[in-house]
């Protein structure tokens, strides 16, 4: 006899979650003038999993994700500084500077963050950006290595990024980086640690819904390297890759190990055709 | 001096006369605020930004005193009132005696 009534309170209470759930729509433009893609078909390799893919911004409060629209509120600008005055410091046995061999970051590093992961025909091997700064310095520079996940890292990788801004990611997949990536696809859909859960089972099945208080993004590494507020510094996709295996009560793999690297490649495939938007702003 | 201090400002181009601008500024600034320690237990000295001014033509627009309890590289916003066309001058003072400096001119449309 209630019946209707109770439908309409059901109604009701189920409008502001059905809000909460999913992405929102919000666009993304930084300082007015960089149009980001953050929301786009799949690419084909994924299209059995997904219709859509979308930037972890789009799962952010609309306070966080306005800090991202103008360089001046992006924390995470202050270490891309720092990170332009170590492009120019001579470093290492050398006496050389990134700028000796790099020239000017604007033009060399362009399209850059776009591609990586990708295969290093010299070296035969799946290359990150960060191993091939590691390398640069270590072998060009003559210079200690940076530490894979550190502070240094992660900001020299920002302004690497911020030369791409914009331009969809666009990373190989296969050729000589296929068994790569088969590699990290199969560690994406392992599960993993005591709660025995795979990257997928939160960032492909239950994107959008919240997992306690945190609102499940896609896990996209678009944006990476990430400020987060949570911690206030920029954070490393290997950095991040940790935190999520951690969480998962397992022992997680070393940054920098042939595993991470192989998830960095297939995670990053499964951003094709999102913006690179780097250094982001997350929660 | 602190390592790795760059001063920042945003400040509109040009502006109406009387128009309240919106000010936005920040300075990389590592902080310490005195009361942590290092692995040996020695206390790590203080070492902070303790006062932010703002002045106009000459005229003092903000004046802020910092305390330890503020939070790394400090970011102020703020408005400001243009009455005419001129320049806005920003100083920052460090503990360890340092000034740092940044000016910004403004055009009255």
């Amino acid at each position: 006899m209630n019946f209707k009534a109770m439908t309409a309170i059901a109604v009701i209470a189920t409008a502001p979650l059905a809000a909460l759930a999913g992405p929102d729509e919000d666009k993304l433009v930084v300082n007015g003038e960089i149009e980001m893609v953050t929301k786009t078909a799949a690419p084909a390799h994924l299209s059995d999993a997904l219709d859509e893919i979308y930037s972890g911004w789009r799962f952010r409060s609309d306070e966080t994700q306005a800090l991202q629209m103008d360089d001046f509120d992006n924390p995470a600008m202050v270490f891309v500084d720092q990170a332009q005055d170590a492009w120019d410091t001579v470093e290492g046995t050398e006496g050389k500077s990134c700028a000796s061999c790099h020239d000017s970051v604007e033009e060399s590093m362009a399209g850059v963050r776009a591609v990586y992961p990708k295969w290093n025909e010299e070296a035969g091997e799946v290359r990150t950006l960060a191993m091939q700064i590691n390398d640069c310095r270590e072998n060009k520079m003559g210079a200690e290595k940076w530490k894979y996940t550190g502070g240094q890292m992660a900001a020299m990788e920002a302004l690497i990024s911020v030369q791409s801004r914009g331009m969809p990611v666009n990373v190989a997949i296969d050729g000589p980086v296929k068994e790569t990536w088969e590699k990290g696809k199969e560690i994406y859909y392992t599960r993993y640690g005591q709660l025995e859960l795979s990257c997928a089972n939160c960032h492909e099945q239950n994107y959008g819904n919240m997992i306690r208080a945190d609102h499940l993004s896609q896990g996209q590494i678009n944006g990476f390297p990430t400020y987060r507020l949570k911690n206030a510094k920029l954070n490393t996709a290997h950095a991040r890759f940790k935190g999520c295996v951690r969480d998962t009560r397992a022992e997680t793999f070393k940054p920098g190990s042939d595993e991470f690297v192989a998830l960095e490649l297939y995670v990053a495939s499964r951003g094709n055709g999102l913006s690179v938007e780097g250094p982001s702003v997350r929660n | 001096m602190a390592s790795g201090v760059k001063p920042r400002v945003k400040v509109p181009k040009s502006a109406a006369a009387g128009e309240a601008v919106t000010i936005k500024t920040l300075i990389s600034h590592k902080m310490e605020s005195g009361q942590r320690k290092d692995k040996e237990g020695n206390v790590i000295p203080r070492s902070i930004i303790n006062r932010f001014t703002c002045e106009f033509n000459g005229q003092m627009v903000l004046d802020v005193t910092m305390e330890p309890a503020i939070s790394t590289n400090p970011y102020f916003q703020f408005e400001a009132t243009v009455p005419e066309a001129g320049e806005f001058a920003f100083t920052w003072y460090d503990d360890d005696g340092s000034v740092y400096e940044e000016k910004k001119a403004i055009k009255v449309a």
